[in-house]
């Protein structure tokens, strides 16, 4: 069994002349000295019972609160107070006392473990008042920045202003322009169109003239073709000579619905061809060009309400582009896309080029129709121009609004920072922090640029809300969420992102130095509250 | 920080390709069916009836040591040799090969500790139908029946066992290929000239050469089989049986599953992406061990083949409903229940060891005595443990070491994923994140903490890396089918595959590890095998090809023994670096039987989803249950992201589970254990603190562990074995004898109902100290703070209530005893306390007691007087649960001297406390209750 001292004689420095020794139990701060008073019994802090005095600090936990274990790991709950003369006291977990790790600078929790532990009071407090007037220094320097900052925000918040009025008034003049330009255009456009029209109508009507002419050619040709022993009549049997004509493609064309398409009758003449004719256009293949269907007479859809998933196995072999290797899964994918191309000529669209190809191209317009479409044109790239400035004008009005309007602070200190971009390069990275407005990230040595974030908003703790800002929806990350940066601000005489980081995947984190963060110094150095005992 | 793409592009693309989509659950396609497997398809495709096999017992001889026996095929008068071993410890060894195979055939060896030492077999009868052999205790025999071929195993008027009793034995012996032009002309004169059986071989049934025999394609990839067919299969009977468990490792219940309507389970080393649960598909490791079991005895079936195996259970009252079953047994139903099970593998030999129990005990000790016991761990490895792929660098280790500290929340080992390598380069570092990785260790030795970093088997070809250039020079390298040095891809890109079979490579490998070669290595830094199936990202199943040679095996026949040789090297190399002072610890992926002798394993990449919490308990179990004890499942959940309260519940399992390690996929938010919310942070600080307070216990178990080969987490029956109540039960397990943990794996959980089992046991919740009787099912309601463990009356546990920093912290620290009464009013248990790192207890240097309470006197006793250790901690607290206020409380210690004690009683519990009794507890002592 372990014993050893209940009480150590602690020596508290008070402004360096005078000394006070005061006796309490081991791990007690001074504040809480009253309720270990010595030979008297010990009430636990949380009242739940009193115990003799000989049991505080006697390695066993009787207190549920853990109080009479101020200064053992009896307790679980308990805490030890190091006083850590020279540098700030503190309070460590019970479960530190003596484990051999040291953690109080005076060494104090280690008075039972062997650890060997130096007092490093003195040198922490010596540093860490170094860095505080280090942190006071640039403090102060970095107010006076911000307070320039200010100004120099204030004036140019000026400027916006007026340059925004400015802008609004010539906004007013250049939609008046628009609105003249405008009927101008209409005005111009109305014997355009009607010009255009006339033209129009008139080509129209010579072209269904054409084609009548070649549909009686075509119906006369056809007619002779079929008509294979000549004898002035299509019968049945000549036109089941053509399979394709099958009206219900079944594969065997029958006699008799052959006869059904001669309109009941065996054989038809030259004149009573021509209803025959507009029934069976659509699938008829001349027997000069058997070989190759033409293209928009394959009977696509019919076909395509019957298919099964497989499209291919239904078209024409001539026509599925060769393919020697099916087994690849992208030469399947290869093989859907040509299906796709395949499908995707529209009947329409042959139809035109044929008529094209048969009727030739529209005319020309006469003089005076093609007068009055440049008239037309010349009054549109007017009034397209005017109303492009116009748009242009309304953007840089959008702009002054959004910077004016933006939150940059309690004084518009962040300001400055609108339309700048800081870089930060790393081992492996160039990091680009545009405030306000965007975050990204390089490869140094080429590669594409990722987005980090674009500017979300403020998102410090309450009361301090212009210290953290957060950037968002950023490039997608693999199975994980779109990438974000959040970026802290510490106050610094320069404006630089000092470091960059991924705790979590797709999680940024940067750490920036502006003076606009910089709090007045005054209201810094009040002093510890900590330092009761130093 | 790179993108995921960006980084790892090559290999992304190779896994994407792997998985098709990002949908969250494996694609079955990328791994075979026993119909994709030709040998499977083949051997399965053999159905019940008479076996073409029949023993020939003119050839039979028995020696002092083995029964040795000719069986013949009658369908191609192809000749295996039989032979037949008693083993000690009522083990029977069933050996069958080809009498002359045309190139020796693969027989697994290093697994097994030792040459089994075998006992004398005497026959008793024999006539020309078959032989009657004893096997010694208990009136055991082995009948072996000539025509068909089969064995019983028979316990006085009980069949135990049968094998070939459904005719299933298939032995693809090895042949010529008949198919190919260059068709060796002597080898068919030497055919023709060899005795006439042989040719009446040719003449009587040409072999029919099915698809698959020769070559086989799988997707993309063309597996060679320059062998040919070599599969053996082979079923076993084992009449009175409903229960068969193990044969892990597979995401499924602990009570094994008939495998008629679907695939058999298969055994196969695969790394397999986000995988499925509850069905049979393999995964990262293979233990070829089945446990059956009934009221009446547990018998074990170890099947030991490294090759690729596929296990058929079926069971005649599969599918009876419970109705049907009380109908048969009110009517007496003829039909006795009954499992038969096939095994099927693709190469080597069936070697097969029957472990007879009849005890679950027994057939622990049974299997230990053949493949050894857990190793012991290193005390601090039972601790918590943090990882996560990955801590960027030293600094982020730094904050999350610090973490712990500020948020009181103890752990002893922090990870370090690939990222902390130089390039994928294992036993490197990256120069920028880790640039001093001696500062960061000596930082955390500093707190008593340790470390472990990955060291994957696959490795980077690059001639400007060492490690590379020293296993191509000496010609370390797995060969591919043409000779050269195999190459896969895995996480460094082009990768090669060092050949941990040889026991040259190995001692490379473990020499690799000394302080002066593994630079920024220091003695608390330990090592984690991961990808070791191995995992091949652009190989057949994410694996290596079958015809990759090893020496003259081909992988094929060593596939599933790959992880468990790699874990073997790495613990060795830790062992050494040592000096054979320090006791290593090696985490690893892969493993197959034997492997509990060198470390712990997990069950792989799980997902943040409440199922995969709750099959992390019969996972555990069917692996202890095969002697591999330290195992646990990822906290937390590898992929996706875990909610509050799914992390809480999973800490609260995770803390009474054996390997207690939180770990997270690269893509998924931090999740340390202070980033929930106060609320939770404190949820999670008292599971790990639960964990550390009962640390002793653990480490007690995993001694015994060590000694015996009992699993430390194991399923209810082995303690209750004749309560059929339990013989299911997987949502619930036993820590030793007496902790009996229900985890809370539901979400939004109000309660959980809890079977207590023993009919004169007491069961104390550990929190309340509420004592319940045994055989009820209890319904505990349960809050956000609740984990449902209780202590079994009659037992005592040593726990330390000062939870620190690390579990090193407190080593010095006092005891408090845990005393819980049973109907009898008596306790009883042990305390084993040494250095909790070295080998010295292997030099008696420890401490081991035994407690008993009894006629209201505790007492310490030594169990091992004559080893030697000394311990600074103190009885600092005794709890006497379900005790009864004494008047006056005495210490007696070894001195004479008498104390009295100071003690508190709780009536409404009936809670003695003793305050402070102060003794060594190294120290004999008495406390009298008077």
């Amino acid at each position: 069994m372990i014993m050893f001292g209940h009480f150590v004689l602690l020596l508290a420095l008070f402004g360096g002349a005078m000394t006070v020794e005061v006796l309490r139990p081991r791990g007690v701060p001074l504040s809480k000295r009253q309720f270990y008073e010595e030979n008297k019994p010990f009430t636990c802090l949380d009242g739940t019972r009193t115990i003799p005095f000989d049991r505080i600090n006697d390695d066993y936990c009787d207190c549920p609160d853990g109080s009479d274990e101020p200064g053992t790991a009896a307790c679980p709950n308990g805490n030890f107070h190091c006083t850590n003369a020279g540098f700030r006291p503190g309070f460590i977990p019970s479960s530190r006392v003596n484990d051999g790790i040291c953690d109080c600078c005076d060494t104090t929790d280690e008075y039972n473990s062997g650890a060997d532990c130096q007092n490093t009071c003195r040198e922490l407090g010596r540093k860490e008042k170094e860095e505080l007037q280090k942190i006071a220094e640039i403090a102060k320097e970095g107010f006076m920045l911000k307070k320039q900052l200010i100004q120099e925000a204030k004036q140019g918040l000026e400027e916006k202003k007026s340059k925004l009025g400015d802008v609004q008034n010539s906004k007013k003049d250049l939609e008046a322009n628009v609105e003249a330009l405008r009927t101008v255009k209409e005005t111009a456009e109305k014997p355009e169109k009607e010009a255009k029209e006339r033209h129009l109508k008139a080509w129209e009507e010579q072209k269904a003239a054409i084609r009548m002419e070649k549909d009686k050619a075509r119906t006369a040709e056809v007619f002779l073709e079929l008509d294979d022993d000549s004898d002035g009549f299509v019968s049945v049997a000549e036109l089941q000579s053509h399979p394709e004509l099958d009206p219900d493609s079944d594969g065997s064309f029958t006699e008799a619905e052959a006869q059904g398409l001669l309109g009941g009758v065996d054989q038809v003449d030259t004149v009573a061809f021509e209803t025959v004719w507009n029934n069976i256009k659509e699938k008829y293949v001349s027997e000069s060009n058997a070989d190759v269907p033409p293209p928009g007479e394959t009977p696509q859809e019919e076909t395509q309400d019957t298919t099964s998933d497989n499209d291919s196995e239904n078209y024409p072999d001539e026509d599925i582009p060769e393919e020697e290797d099916n087994d690849d899964e992208e030469d399947d994918e290869d093989d859907d896309m040509d299906d796709g191309d395949y499908k995707a000529p529209p009947t329409m669209r042959t139809d035109e080029k044929k008529d094209e190809d048969d009727e030739g191209p529209m005319p020309p317009y006469d003089q005076e129709t093609q007068a009055l479409i440049d008239a037309a044109q010349k009054a549109r790239d007017e009034f397209n121009e005017a109303e492009k400035s116009l748009r242009e004008v309304e953007d840089q009005i959008r702009n002054l609004e959004k910077e004016i309007s933006f939150d940059f602070g309690p004084s518009s200190e962040f300001a400055y920072l609108y339309s700048q971009c800081y870089e930060l390069t790393t081992s492996e990275y160039v990091y680009r922090l545009c405030p306000f407005n965007k975050v990204s990230q390089k490869p140094k040595f080429g590669g594409s640029e990722t987005s980090l974030g674009m500017w979300g908003k403020w998102a410090g703790p309450e009361d301090n809300i212009y210290s953290v800002m957060k950037y968002e929806h950023g490039t997608g990350c693999w199975q994980g969420p779109n990438r974000s940066t959040t970026v802290k601000l510490t106050c610094g005489k320069e404006t630089i992102v000092t470091s960059t980081s991924e705790p979590s995947r797709c999680e940024y984190l940067m750490e920036f130095t502006s003076p606009a963060i910089c709090q007045d110094p005054s209201s810094i150095d009040s002093g510890h509250p900590d330092h009761e005992e130093l | 920080m790179a993108t995921f793409t960006e980084r790892m592009g090559p290999v992304l693309l190779f896994w994407l390709g792997l998985c098709l989509s990002g949908t969250w659950a494996v694609d079955k396609g990328n791994f075979k069916t026993c119909d994709q497997s030709a040998f499977c398809k083949r051997q399965r495709a053999i159905t019940p009836g008479e076996s073409p096999y029949r023993a020939l017992l003119e050839t039979m001889e028995l020696t002092n040591t083995k029964l040795t026996l000719q069986l013949i095929n009658d369908n191609n008068k192809v000749r295996l040799l039989l032979e037949l071993y008693r083993l000690q410890g009522n083990i029977t060894r069933v050996k069958i090969n080809e009498l002359k195979p045309l190139k020796p055939r693969y027989e697994v060896p290093d697994v097994l500790i030792r040459e089994p030492p075998t006992e004398p077999l005497s026959l008793l009868s024999q006539d020309e139908n078959g032989v009657v052999l004893s096997l010694g205790a208990e009136s055991q025999r082995v009948i072996v029946s000539a025509r068909p071929f089969r064995l019983d195993i028979v316990e006085g008027r009980d069949v135990l066992m049968s094998l070939n009793s459904r005719g299933l034995l298939g032995f693809e012996h090895l042949r010529m290929r008949k198919d190919t032009s260059q068709a060796d002309p002597e080898a068919d004169n030497k055919e023709a000239t060899d005795p006439p059986s042989q040719v009446e071989t040719t003449k009587e049934e040409e072999e029919k050469v099915e698809d698959g025999m020769w070559e086989e394609t799988f997707k993309s990839h063309t597996d060679s089989k320059p062998n040919g067919p070599s599969a053996v299969s082979l079923d076993f009977s084992l009449p009175g049986v409903e229960h068969v468990y193990g044969i892990p490792e597979h995401a499924d219940t602990l009570k094994l599953k008939t495998t008629d309507s679907g695939d058999p389970y298969r055994l196969y080393n695969l790394d397999v992406f986000q995988y499925e649960l509850y069905n049979p598909m393999a995964l990262y490791g293979s233990v070829p061990v089945m446990l059956a079991h009934n009221a009446q005895r547990t018998t074990g079936i170890f099947w030991l083949n490294a090759a690729e195996t596929w296990v058929d259970i079926s069971s005649n009252t599969a599918g009876k409903t419970v109705f049907g079953k009380m109908l048969d047994y009110v009517q007496g139903s003829s039909e006795t229940p009954q499992t038969d099970v096939r095994w099927i593998s693709e190469s080597g030999i069936i070697d097969v060891f029957l472990m007879l129990g009849p005890t679950p005990r027994e057939v622990f000790s049974q299997y230990a005595s053949l493949t050894g016991t857990q190793a012991f761990p290193p005390l601090a490895s039972l601790g918590y443990h943090q990882c996560r792929w990955n801590y960027n660098d030293q600094e982020d280790v730094r904050a999350v070491d610090a973490g712990f500290d500020e948020h009181d929340i103890p752990y002893d080992f922090i990870w370090l994923d690939i990222e902390h390598t130089d390039g994928k380069r294992y036993f490197t570092w990256d120069p920028h994140k880790f640039a001093s990785p001696k500062e960061m260790l000596q930082g955390l030795m500093d707190k008593k903490r340790k470390m472990v970093a990955i060291v994957d088997p696959h490795i980077k070809v690059d001639t400007n890396y060492k490690i590379h250039n020293e296993i191509r020079s000496r010609g370390f390298y797995i060969k591919n089918k043409d000779g050269a040095d195999y190459e896969g891809w895995c996480w460094p890109g082009s990768a090669g595959y060092p050949d941990f079979t040889r026991p040259d490579m190995r001692a490379w490998w473990a020499g690799q590890f000394a302080y002066d070669q593994y630079e920024g290595s220091m003695e608390n830094l330990y090592t984690w095998n991961d990808m070791n199936e191995p995992s091949v990202f652009n190989g057949p199943e994410v694996t290596m090809h079958k015809d990759a040679l090893h020496g003259s095996w081909e992988h094929r026949d060593v596939h599933n023994l790959y992880g468990f040789y790699v874990q073997m090297a790495t613990a060795q190399g830790l062992i050494e670096r040592s000096g054979g002072v320090e006791r290593p610890f090696v985490l690893t992926r892969a493993f197959f039987a034997g492997s509990q002798r060198l470390g712990a394993v997990w069950t792989g990449d799980n997902a943040a989803e409440w199922d995969h919490l709750k099959i992390s308990i019969p996972m555990c179990l069917s692996l202890g249950l095969v002697g591999i004890s330290f195992c646990g499942a990822d906290v937390g959940g590898f992929f996706k992201s875990p909610s509050s309260e799914l992390l809480v519940r999973w800490y609260q399992t995770g803390a009474y589970q054996p390997f207690f390690r939180a770990h997270a996929h690269l893509d998924t938010p931090r999740r340390e254990p202070w980033l929930f919310g106060p609320e939770n942070t404190a949820l999670i600080r008292e599971a790990v603190r639960q964990r550390y307070t009962f640390l002793p216990y653990w480490y007690q178990l995993f001694y015994h562990a060590y000694q015996t080969g009992e699993p430390v987490m194991r399923p209810l029956w082995v303690e209750y074995p004749q309560d059929p109540a339990t013989f299911a039960l997987d949502d619930e397990f036993l820590l030793g004898r007496d902790l009996l943990v229900h985890p809370v794996t539901e979400e939004g959980a109000r309660g959980v109902t809890a079977y207590l089992p023993g009919k004169d046991e007491v069961w104390f919740d550990i929190h309340t100290f509420q004592k319940h009787n045994g055989v009820q099912n209890l319904y505990i309601p349960v809050t956000m703070s609740s984990i449902p463990v209780f202590q079994r009356g009659g037992s005592i546990i040593p726990r330390k209530l000062r939870v620190r920093r690390s579990s090193a912290c407190m080593e010095d620290d006092p005891y408090t005893l845990y005393v819980a009464l049973d109907n009898r009013r008596t306790a009883e248990g042990e305390l084993y306390i040494d250095d909790g790192h070295t080998f010295n207890f292997e030099k008696r240097e420890f401490i081991l007691r035994k407690f008993s309470f009894t006629n209201n006197v505790l007492s310490s006793v030594n169990l091992e007087p004559d080893a030697q250790f000394t311990t600074k901690s103190w009885v600092e607290r005794i709890i006497i649960l379900g005790a009864s206020k004494p008047s006056k409380i005495t210490l007696r210690t070894s001195d004479d001297q008498e104390n009295q004690l100071e003690f508190d009683f709780d009536a409404s519990m009936s809670v003695l406390t003793i305050r402070k009794p102060g003794m060594n507890v190294g120290a004999d002592w008495t406390v009298t209750l008077q």
